[in-house]
């Protein structure tokens, strides 16, 4: 049972003081659905929004997606490493692609994330997908925006196939969408206009040689034909002796400092109350709000000193009226 | 294919050779090993089956983090080339035929062994035995591998190629499917995903010799198979493995002896249906299932090693093997089986079992070789494999699979055999590592410590260069006297390490009727914990043991659990800190190779380290009862062994520690 010392202020002001051993006991209350958990969520969150911290919170919001097997966790094995280097601490939301059956769900993908089980700057934890291909789990949202209070670095690892709207670029601040060479997919969305331009774009397994190079440039001379050549397209290996790392870490910093944090943030709040209403109120819900087209626009219209909480109340609000 | 096929009478016109008679051993250290090799021979055995420790087999010197507890276990430990010149002590390798299963490091140890030969004044090329060699069955069931795949199989096409002109008799690898079936393959994924594996061999092979030694090559691939206690169509999957061997070779290699493309394989058989109740029942299964490899001439096993009575229960004592000894010697001769040829020539119905396997396995092969051949294809095996182990623990559990003592006939005289509790099995002596972390220490001391680095400085040359073979250099480590540990890191600094998948996420979901009332439970349970009951399934130490691990995984799932398993050979720390961020309520641990005693306190500690203390742990695999106290007595709530074979009764538990710790009440 949660200890009553570890209410959703108290963990909330640990995240602030950079804390990283709340994240365990601050993940498993935005875990819980029971309506005592629910109060303190809101405790937390607002502890680490920005009225709270003075600003947003300091963390990098990275999210790291692509189709499954691809190479994700093999890489975030190097990248966390890389960090490590840089001296930043690193948590890792890894959102498995095993779906949930008869409710239950294997989670066994941060096996694939080798890191040094005694370093206490590392953090992993293992998210349940359900059965949304590209989708968060529903705590991701706000297990993210919590750590990068106290953390330097927060991956969102998601598998996204790419021509659906992944929902990991609501919550990051920076997106890198990983690449299969050899596997056209992500150049022909790019093209057809189905998928979005990634922030970074990442071809992994460049140890298979030129299948490698020429995923690379096929995938830089068709961001040129959209205008797009300032987007980083990066090469890395995972396998031994494992390359490009320090070139990613660079340029998804560069994506960072090139950002409109605030902004981005801003509507990654917005994106996570609208969320986190429709998981409770479902479809009728957003019909009460005259449809996720409309409640986006209503939301962007909004104090932007609200927090999740605050905006989701909001909402509730906007429905009784409504309804 | 026989040459007395034409001959009237039925009878062969002089007594066939029986086969190799081997016994799988191996404990402590070399000079202990040693003296049960001695006495094995003494005994009519007429083979060497080395059985090596886990440390050795993954690279690690017993001083190692990683070999803590698992030194001289369930094998020997093999240091450096002091050690094999002891084990080896007396035998005359110009005479013996030595089978050492080893893998990972099967280059290595093939180096020691040739080092201490020419020491005994025997040359390369008259020596005979078996590495065992195969990487992606290690992946897909045995657990003792160390590189990823591609610097894998060249090490392994090293080997072949290095042994196919200066080591002429030996067979440098030995593909298997005896531990597909002990990880749950039926027999058509038995024949399929071994074949597979055999073409991946063959074809990393290809890339590194000159096409004319393909054929040599081909001739020099044997196989190391299983033998159910369905032992009718046990002996049709040999029989379609062989003419699916023949048509390999003939078709696909071009290989034009008939002699070279002959199926040779060694068995051990059946040990997954061996069962700790009732354990006498199983020298029953032991000798119908001797006899799959054994009745039809046509496709005999070369050599053949019997697990004892008492396989359930731990190590086999000395006498315990030579009782399965004495059952190959009555069968080859008391019986006249070596007096005929095929009997099962002309047989209708093994011809059309035949024929029926042959085609469901070449439909698999046919969908491996679409992933991109079995290299690529480990994901999709390991999976399947995974799923097959499930049907059959179903099948069991539902009664529509008869294992007697276990599911029929289940009320028993107490057994003599076990009368004297946990007597029963070997128990290495507890000193054993202790005495080999000096041992290797004293022996890097007493080296030229310049001569070995050298040599391993040559050797990450050659692995690095992609082109040359690493077994010359691999020869000049060992007797330079570098360790196997040495050895091993120096590869894993050029190769990177790897993590075979798991395979359990790919696992069917039982009907939720059979599980509906423990879902009912976990939800209940969930509900009052605020989130999803969690449930963290861990493999310390080198064990690679993962069938029960992977069935308690995903039985939990389908009882409505999260369940973080991320599969075998972790450390302590890994797993105290993945139940730390997790949040996990419960912690399951299993081990089978028998360091319990060494690794369960360290988990505990480690857990009690990271913050831990109210988490329940419940522990399983291969404890003999003392241990099963002693653990509790150390903190763990339960304990579970092969006799514990309703995986439902352990989810309850499960539940129900986790309800008892948290204070829920049980249901109204
Ligand atoms: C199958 C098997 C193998 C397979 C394993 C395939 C795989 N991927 O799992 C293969 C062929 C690869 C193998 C290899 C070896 N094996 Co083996 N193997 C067995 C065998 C025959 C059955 C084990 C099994 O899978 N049973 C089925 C599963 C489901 O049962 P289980 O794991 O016991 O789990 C049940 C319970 O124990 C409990 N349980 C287990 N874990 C957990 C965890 C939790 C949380 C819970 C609640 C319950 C629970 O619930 C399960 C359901 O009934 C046993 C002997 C036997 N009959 O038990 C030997 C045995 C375990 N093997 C043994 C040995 C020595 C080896 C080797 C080390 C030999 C060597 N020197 O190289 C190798 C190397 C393996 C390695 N890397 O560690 C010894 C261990 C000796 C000891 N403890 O002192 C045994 C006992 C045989 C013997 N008598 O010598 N083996
Ligand atoms: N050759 C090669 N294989 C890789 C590389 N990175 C990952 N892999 C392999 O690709 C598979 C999937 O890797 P994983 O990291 O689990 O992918 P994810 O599903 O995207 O997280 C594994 O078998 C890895 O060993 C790489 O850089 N080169
Ligand atoms: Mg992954």
């Amino acid at each position: 049972m949660t200890p009553a010392s570890d209410d959703g202020r108290a963990l909330g002001d640990r995240l602030r003081s950079r804390d990283l051993s709340a994240a365990a006991p601050v993940l498993n209350m935005l875990e819980s659905r029971s309506p005592e958990a629910r109060a303190q969520t809101a405790a937390l969150l607002h502890a680490v929004s920005p009225a709270s911290v003075g600003g947003e919170a300091p963390g990098h919001v990275v999210g790291v997606t692509g189709p499954p097997g691809v190479g994700k966790s093999s890489l975030l094995s190097h990248l966390v490493e890389g960090w490590r280097g840089r001296g930043r601490s690193v948590a890792v939301l890894a959102v498995d692609p095993s779906s949930r059956r008869s409710g239950g769900a294997l989670l066994g993908d941060r096996a694939r994330i080798d890191v040094d089980p005694a370093d206490r700057a590392v953090f992993v934890r293992s998210m349940a997908a359900g059965n949304r291909l590209g989708g968060l789990a529903p705590s991701t949202r706000a297990a993210a925006s919590a750590l990068a209070a106290a953390f330097d670095v927060v991956v969102i690892e998601t598998v996204g196939v790419g021509q659906s709207e992944t929902e990991v670029a609501d919550v990051a601040d920076t997106v890198a969408v990983v690449v299969q060479p050899g596997s056209g997919d992500v150049l022909q969305f790019l093209k057809a206009g189905i998928m979005e331009i990634p922030d970074v774009l990442v071809v992994t397994k460049a140890d298979l040689g030129r299948v490698a190079t020429r995923a690379l440039s096929d995938l830089r001379s068709a961001l040129r034909a959209l205008g797009a050549q300032d987007t980083a397209v990066v090469a890395v290996s995972s396998v031994s002796p494992p390359a490009g790392i320090d070139d990613l870490i660079d340029a998804l910093d560069a994506h960072r400092q090139s950002l409109d944090l605030p902004a981005r943030r801003l509507r990654a709040r917005r994106m996570h109350a609208l969320a986190d209403f429709s998981a409770e109120h479902g479809e009728r819900g957003l019909r009460a709000l005259g449809g996720r087209r409309a409640a986006e626009k209503w939301l962007a219209e909004q104090d932007p000193g609200l927090d999740v909480p605050a905006l989701e109340e909001a909402l509730g609000e906007r429905t009784a009226q409504r309804g | 294919m026989d040459p007395m096929s034409d001959t009237p009478l039925p009878r062969l016109s002089e007594r066939d050779r029986p086969w190799l008679m081997r016994t799988y051993a191996g404990h402590s250290d070399a000079k202990r090993s040693n003296e049960l090799y001695r006495r094995n021979l003494e005994k009519g055995q007429t083979g060497l089956s080395v059985a090596f420790d886990l440390p050795t087999q993954t690279g690690y010197d017993p001083d190692h983090e990683l070999a803590n507890g698992e030194v001289g276990k369930v094998g020997v430990s093999i240091a450096h080339v002091g050690d094999m010149r002891t084990l080896l002590d007396g035998i005359p390798l110009d005479q013996m035929n030595t089978s050492m299963t080893i893998n990972a490091t099967a280059a290595w140890l093939l180096a020691l062994y040739v080092v201490v030969a020419e020491e005994q004044g025997v040359p390369q090329d008259r020596l005979q035995g078996t590495t065992q060699n195969d990487i992606l069955k290690e992946y897909l069931s045995r657990g003792t591998y160390a590189f990823p795949p591609g610097p894998s199989m060249r090490l392994i096409a090293d080997t072949i190629a290095y042994t196919v002109t200066q080591v002429p008799k030996w067979n440098p690898i030995n593909i298997c499917s005896y531990h597909l079936q002990e990880a749950g393959a039926t027999p058509v994924q038995e024949i399929a995903f071994t074949m597979s594996n055999a073409i991946a061999v063959l074809d990393a092979v290809r890339e590194r010799v000159p096409e004319e030694l393909m054929e040599d090559v081909f001739g020099r691939i044997s196989f190391f198979v299983n033998a159910g206690v369905r032992f009718v169509e046990e002996h049709a999957k040999l029989r379609a493995m062989a003419q699916l061997w023949d048509e390999l070779g003939r078709e696909r290699y071009g290989v034009q002896d008939d002699k070279k493309r002959r199926f040779r394989y060694g068995v051990q058989v059946n040990s997954l249906g061996l069962t700790e109740v009732q354990p006498e029942n199983n020298v029953y299964r032991i000798a119908l299932e001797a006899l799959a490899v054994t009745l039809g001439r046509g496709t005999r096993a070369r050599a053949v090693q019997l697990p004892a009575w008492n396989e359930a229960l731990g190590l086999p004592r000395p006498w315990d093997q030579q009782w399965s000894l004495r059952l190959q010697q009555i069968l080859a001769y008391e019986t006249d089986l070596l007096e005929y040829p095929d009997i099962f020539e002309g047989s209708k119905v093994m011809d059309a079992l035949v024929t029926e396997l042959l085609s469901a396995a070449k439909e698999e092969m046919t969908h491996v070789a679409e992933l991109g051949g079995a290299v690529d294809g480990v994901d999709y095996m390991k999976g399947a494999l995974v799923e097959s182990q499930r049907e059959r623990f179903s099948r069991i559990e539902a009664g529509e699979q008869t294992v007697v003592g276990i599911n029929r006939f289940t009320s028993s005289e107490p057994s003599p055999l076990t009368a004297d509790g946990d007597a029963g099995i070997l128990v290495v002596d507890s000193r054993v590592e202790a005495e080999q972390r000096e041992a290797v220490s004293r022996w890097r001391s007493e080296r030229d410590q310049a001569g070995v680095d050298a040599a391993l400085k040559e050797l990450a040359r050659v692995a690095r260069s992609d082109e040359e073979n690493v077994m010359p250099a691999t020869i000049t480590a060992a007797r330079a006297g570098a360790t196997t540990g040495e050895w091993a890191q120096t590869l894993r600094e050029v190769f990177g390490e790897y993590r075979a998948p798991t395979g359990v996420g790919e696992a069917a979901a039982l009907p939720s009727e059979e599980v509906a009332e423990l879902r009912e439970e976990v939800e209940r349970v969930s509900d009052a914990l605020g989130r999803r009951l969690k449930f963290l399934v861990g493999k310390p130490g080198l064990d690679g043991h993962s069938n029960g691990a992977e069935q308690i995984a995903v039985r939990a799932r389908d009882a409505g659990m999260d369940v973080v398993y991320e599969g075998i050979r972790l450390t302590p720390s890994q797993i105290a800190t993945s139940a730390a961020q997790e949040g996990v309520h419960i912690i399951g641990l299993s081990i089978l190779s028998g360091s319990h005693r060494e690794l369960i306190p360290t988990v505990l500690k480690a857990l009690r380290d990271a913050g831990i203390e109210d988490v329940p742990v419940v522990v399983g695999g291969i404890i003999p009862e003392a241990d099963a106290a002693w653990l509790r007595e150390a903190g763990v709530a339960s304990v579970y062994t092969p006799k514990d074979w309703d995986l439902n009764r352990m989810m309850r538990d499960i539940i129900e520690l986790v309800a008892a710790r948290h204070g829920i009440a049980a249901p109204a």
